[in-house]
């Protein structure tokens, strides 16, 4: 393994967010400030709680989740796309270095941002409800898992956008409704049985409800399923990444 | 010398079908320049691309130091640095962070004396904390090259290295290149500047619709391919050659005050003694004369004009 390539790419995406602070950091944290000024304090007067739980403190799993999500998407396949936009990936392609080592540079540095937002979220939201984790390992358990499945996803489209355009067009019409739709503000169970149907067809029901699960031990679907989905979307993103870097596709001539 | 990299009936055909590469073989010997010459399209940018694993080949194999450039890439391409011909940069990156970055990427622990070093002989390092977007053009260049260095390959491609670059920093260019030949790299180059092949390469490859025309060493090359020309300067203007000096097949230019003699520097006779015995049997007198050869230039337009 060359490691030190591995560090090289990740140190220079880690360093791109510090130059990039307000956009990376500071933006999410303050759009997840509002989404519980509107929701928490707006709705949540009306809904006091759903499982026990109040509704605040119900929708810090599912803010957590779209950030992580949305942010894990975005920086993975920005990291990416750039250097195909500008032409420095001609040096990512003549280096010794093997496919995985760039995945884990690009990928890992992508997750880890979205880890430190995703916590830095949390530690957000314990200003506007008390907050408690149930199970905290699981918590982390679905936050790393999350971030890196999601990495690697916006890696894919990184790699497959020949714009900028269709590197928003993935997280901005298919991430960003998939996650309201999937239980981040609401439980499927308050749900017309038919919706509670149609819902189960959007795979981040199941990420949402586990991340939940490991807040509050509420869930929508089993944790086991909550698992099973996160860990076959993981799989299905290394296994498309592998197709890419086996053909070179939009990568190499 | 003993060949570094071994290009064997390597081709390339794109998925639309245009034939980049026609099978084509080569051998880059150990520290030599080798510059690689054709006009755009000829396939150039292809080989290099190849040869540093940006493209895949259709058929055909690459070894350098012989080891494959597919099976055993790391070994292979951890020898190489590259300078791209299109000016690729980091816009907001410093110009210490990009370079650093490259060695990273080959693997090579952090050396700030050698970044440094580097950084020096390309006239970079009061550049050195700079965004690379403020710098010219010209500097840019020099960044490019500096991240190819930056891991000490033994092997460096340059691709256009001084297009849009000027005299002076193309200059300095060629100092640098000698200097990193001197200490033992080799150097295979593109350019569309001939006298910077006549001026640099050792052995000259021409390049044309994907195929090479020719490999040859540079004064080789000249020898065989270069044709000399006796320009005479005549006392008196004349309307047609002299019938009686038909044989040696003059041109008249000049508005018929010169006559041109073109021989071949490789015949044993150039036939010059004849030719002014013939002259002054004719009568045909001349005030001065000069000889001149072909340039590399010359030589090279010839060629892609033949064609393959």
């Amino acid at each position: 393994m060359n490691w030190r390539a591995v560090q090289a790419i990740y140190a220079f995406e880690m360093a791109r967010t510090g130059r990039t602070l307000l956009q990376s950091i500071i933006s999410p944290v303050i759009s997840t400030s509002l989404y519980f000024v509107v929701f928490g304090a707006a709705i949540g007067a009306r809904i006091t709680e759903i499982d026990g739980v109040s509704y605040g403190a119900f929708i810090v799993p599912g803010l957590i989740m779209m950030m992580l999500l949305t942010q894990s998407t975005a920086n993975a396949s920005f990291g990416i796309y750039f250097p195909k936009f500008v032409g420095t990936i001609y040096e990512i392609l003549s280096a010794p270095i093997s496919y995985i080592e760039i995945v884990l540079g690009y990928v890992g540095a992508a997750a880890t941002k979205s880890i430190i937002l995703g916590l830095i979220i949390l530690a957000t939201a314990g200003f506007f409800v008390p907050l408690h984790v149930e199970h905290p390992v699981w918590m982390l358990a679905f936050l790393v898992l999350t971030a890196v499945t999601f990495s690697l996803f916006g890696f894919i489209i990184g790699i497959w956008a020949d714009g900028f355009e269709k590197l928003q067009v993935i997280p901005l019409l298919v991430i960003t409704p998939l996650t309201f739709l999937g239980g981040s503000f609401y439980s499927i169970s308050v749900l017309p049985p038919v919706w509670q149907t149609v819902s189960l067809f959007n795979p981040l029901v199941y990420l949402i409800s586990g991340f939940r699960w490991s807040f509050y031990g509420i869930s929508d679907v089993g944790v086991g399923i909550s698992l099973g989905a996160t860990l076959l979307f993981l799989a299905l993103c290394l296994a498309i990444v592998w197709w890419i870097f086996r053909t070179g596709y939009r990568l190499k001539a | 010398m003993p060949s570094i990299i071994s290009v064997s009936n390597l081709s390339k055909t794109y998925a639309s079908g245009f034939q980049a590469l026609k099978p084509i073989n080569l051998e880059i010997r150990q520290g030599e320049i080798f510059a690689l010459l054709g006009p755009n399209g000829a396939g150039k940018t292809t080989l290099i691309s190849i040869i540093c694993g940006i493209v895949s080949p259709s058929t055909g194999a690459v070894t350098v130091d012989g080891r494959d450039i597919v099976r055993d890439y790391r070994a292979a391409r951890s020898m190489i640095g590259l300078v791209p011909q299109e000016l690729h940069t980091d816009s907001f990156e410093s110009v210490w962070a990009t370079v650093s970055f490259s060695r990273g990427l080959w693997g090579r622990p952090a050396s700030p004396g050698h970044i440094g070093k580097v950084l020096k002989a390309l006239s970079l390092w009061d550049k050195k904390d700079n965004k690379i977007m403020t710098l010219s053009g010209g500097m840019k260049r020099r960044v490019m090259i500096a991240k190819a260095l930056a891991h000490e390959p033994q092997i460096l491609f340059l691709d256009e290295p001084t297009a849009g670059v000027d005299v002076e920093l193309r200059k300095d260019m060629w100092g640098v290149v000698r200097s990193l030949r001197k200490s033992g790299v080799t150097i295979i180059l593109t350019t569309h500047y001939i006298e910077e092949a006549e001026e640099m390469a050792d052995r000259i490859g021409i390049i044309n619709k994907g195929e090479l025309i020719l490999v040859e060493d540079k004064a080789e090359l000249m020898r065989k391919l270069g044709k000399k020309q006796l320009t005479l300067h005549l006392a008196a203007k004349l309307e047609t050659v002299p019938p009686n000096l038909a044989a040696h097949r003059l041109t008249l230019a000049g508005g018929g005050s010169e006559l041109i003699y073109t021989y071949d520097t490789r015949g044993e006779r150039t036939g010059i003694t004849a030719l002014l015995s013939d002259l002054n049997k004719a009568g045909v007198r001349f005030r001065d004369l000069h000889t001149t050869q072909s340039s590399l230039e010359d030589i090279f337009v010839d060629l892609v004009r033949r064609g393959p």
